[in-house]
């Protein structure tokens, strides 16, 4: 009886999941800043990339260290060296007792332009660690006095679909596809998830794919007493200074070229799609037309006595299914057009207070 | 046996005439965490300090890792297997930065400091000292740097003197963003781009009143009137650019319309993405 009530208990505790709290608050510190915006600036415009450590406690995630991963320029030895590097140099920050679990990576970006396949896909090498987050910089916002900072992660909903490619019964034709005959979905590349029926019962739409949390920055008080010593408080700032530049036509130029380039991107794959529905609705016309005939000609070999011919034949190529196009890339564009977006108005809202500033400056 | 000739203590001052180094807020965040993390046995981090040297010769101090030592009364033990190891990692990254000095924490230059010192010099031609004081000893937090002078007496080498050189913090603008940030102990979030311009406005709007209470109170005779600050208000108010009023409501005006037309654009677009995502989801396939 011990036994087995023990036994139970095991596999009670083995089958409960470990609750995860949901992710609420990145809380950087203010060191781990300083290094991104140092080793981004010093490479821009090349883009960087580096790992983030720290600590994952509760609804908070912790970011207390990174470094940055070396650029290579060679293809055939980035496996190696870069796994190498990693493991270095996380034995010696160990050996200085810095937190050393991996919790995500953060990149540079230009005017926002980061979201793209491989994103993607880089979050999915990391989801063996059960939180992990990425950090976006923008070097080129700083000459607008903003810190443009963003934690993102990739949001549940699109998680759990991308783990039904990676299921073992990956031979299992799913429920809905039924319609369609001789459908095959043993492909495994992420495009074919973003069939419309999939996302229909999933109800996603491009806003749901990433999710950005809010980042808390904190330091340690020596370090604040440090800096306060180092540098008092001023009344102003350089970066106050930055904020009320006029000029910010050049930044806003580059934004809306970007900006038409994606707008360019996203017309191109509307007419992959108009060009599929126009293939896939002359298949329909050719297969009724073909069906008219098979039955017309059942109908001549029933009066002659005949065995009727089947109704489908699988190996003619009209029945053959054209594969869909893949969403993704327009979900993504169309994530990429909503930053830009977002970041026009930003700045033309500034602009907006400079310029009655100094209308209101020349009144007087 | 005393020599027949006196000689002279001799002090190489030419060397350090025009040292000086400048150091980024990076590396001193840097030391203080990894003080904040050191084992509990030691009462002192050391580590070295990377960056590169100036055309000029100033020593531009960029970045800096601990390496891990123990300190007995008279000896030190520093593992340099360690140091090179992450110095050979660091160059992977940035092939630019070079050792230039090393740093410790703790107020003063200690004896051990020289041996340390001593094996720096072995790597670099003149190491740079860096000592932070994490204590606070004399009520503030100082940060020194220094440089070694051998003493020579005739021939014979006598001691090294650690010969105080200026330092300069020196930030890049992107770091002055995050300065603000960094300095307090918390900060909630990170501000957005129009509360970072209500801020702004804010502290024009208090330093525009400072001036004008000290206008006041100099015209009202309660302070007395200097100069140099009449001046400089002055030289401020010309400094507003002289348009006509027609001219100047045109830039204005013209200004405000290409916003204002981008924000249209913007936002038509997001319409456009809305009404697109429900058109093309919701299209069925017969």
């Amino acid at each position: 009886m011990a036994a087995s009530s023990t036994a139970r208990s095991f596999l009670q505790v083995a089958a409960t999941d470990v609750v995860v709290s949901p992710l609420r608050v990145v809380q950087i510190e203010g060191l781990v800043i300083l290094k991104i915006i140092k080793h981004c600036k010093e490479f821009s415009p090349a883009l960087v990339t580096d790992q983030l450590l720290g600590l994952d406690v509760g609804s908070i995630l912790e970011v207390t260290n990174c470094f940055p991963f070396p650029i290579c320029e060679e293809e055939e030895e980035i496996e190696a060296d870069g796994a190498n590097y990693q493991l270095e140099m996380m034995r010696c920050l160990r050996e200085v007792n810095v937190d050393n679990n991996t919790v995500g990576w953060y990149q540079s970006t230009i005017l926002g332009s980061y979201q793209t396949v491989e994103l993607i896909e880089t979050f999915m090498n990391y989801q063996n660690i059960r939180r992990c987050v990425c950090i976006i910089y923008d070097p080129s916002r700083s000459n607008q006095g903003v810190l443009a900072l963003k934690a993102l992660k990739l949001s549940d909903s699109f998680m759990e679909l991308y783990r039904l490619i990676t299921l073992p019964e990956r031979s299992m034709v799913s429920p809905c596809c039924q319609n369609f005959r001789n459908l095959n979905f043993m492909c495994s590349h992420i495009d074919c998830l973003f069939h419309c029926y999939r996302l229909r019962e999933k109800n996603l739409s491009w806003v749901d794919i990433f999710e950005e949390i809010p980042i808390k920055v904190s330091n340690s008080a020596l370090i604040s007493a440090s800096m306060t010593e180092l540098e008092s408080d001023t009344p102003v700032t350089q970066c106050d200074y930055d904020r009320l530049q006029l000029s910010s036509n050049p930044y806003m130029e580059r934004n809306m070229e970007f900006f038409i380039e994606c707008m360019d991107d996203l017309s191109m794959e509307q007419q992959k799609f108009q060009f599929y529905y126009r293939n896939l609705s002359h298949q329909q016309a050719q297969q009724q037309a073909w069906l008219q005939k098979r039955r017309s000609e059942n109908m001549a070999r029933k009066a002659a006595g005949e065995e009727p011919l089947p109704e489908e034949d699988p190996t003619n190529p009209i029945f053959k299914p054209i594969p869909e196009p893949s969403r993704l890339e327009s979900f993504l564009i169309t994530n990429q057009i909503a930053n830009y977006c977002n970041q026009i108005n930003g700045v033309a809202g500034q602009s907006f207070n400079r310029l009655y500033l100094m209308k209101s400056l020349h009144d007087n | 046996m005393a020599n027949g000739d006196r000689t002279v203590l001799q002090f190489s001052t030419q060397s350090t005439a025009n040292f000086s180094a400048e150091v980024h807020p990076l590396v001193i965040f840097n030391i203080c965490d990894c003080y904040v993390r050191r084992p509990d046995q030691a009462e002192r981090v050391i580590g070295t300090l990377l960056g590169s040297v100036l055309s000029d010769g100033t020593v531009d101090i960029r970045n800096s890792y601990a390496v891990p030592h123990t300190e007995s009364a008279d000896q030190v033990a520093l593992d340099i297997e360690y140091h090179h190891n992450l110095l050979v990692s660091h160059q992977k990254v940035n092939p630019k930065e070079v050792i230039v000095g090393w740093y410790s924490t703790g107020l003063g230059v200690t004896g051990r400091s020289a041996l340390i010192h001593d094996f720096y010099s072995r790597e670099v031609p003149n190491p740079v000292h860096l000592t932070v004081d994490t204590g606070f000893r004399n009520g503030e937090g100082t940060i020194k740097a220094y440089v070694s002078v051998n003493l020579a007496l005739g021939d014979r080498q006598l001691a090294s003197q650690f010969q105080e050189i200026p330092l300069n913090l020196r930030m890049v603008e992107a770091e002055l963003l995050g300065f603000d940030i960094l300095k307090t102990t918390s900060v909630d979030k990170l501000p957005t781009d129009l509360e970072g311009m209500e801020v702004t406005m804010q502290r024009l709007l208090a330093l525009i009143d400072d001036i004008y209470k000290y206008v006041d109170d100099v015209v009202e005779g309660r302070v007395a009137a200097d100069n140099s600050i009449g001046r400089f208000i002055s030289d401020t108010v010309a400094a507003l650019p002289k348009l006509s009023p027609p001219a100047f409501d045109k830039l204005v005006n013209d200004s405000l319309q290409d916003q204002l037309l981008l924000l249209y654009l913007s936002s038509i677009t997001r319409t456009q993405l809305a009404l697109a995502e429900k058109l093309n989801t919701a299209a069925q396939i017969l």
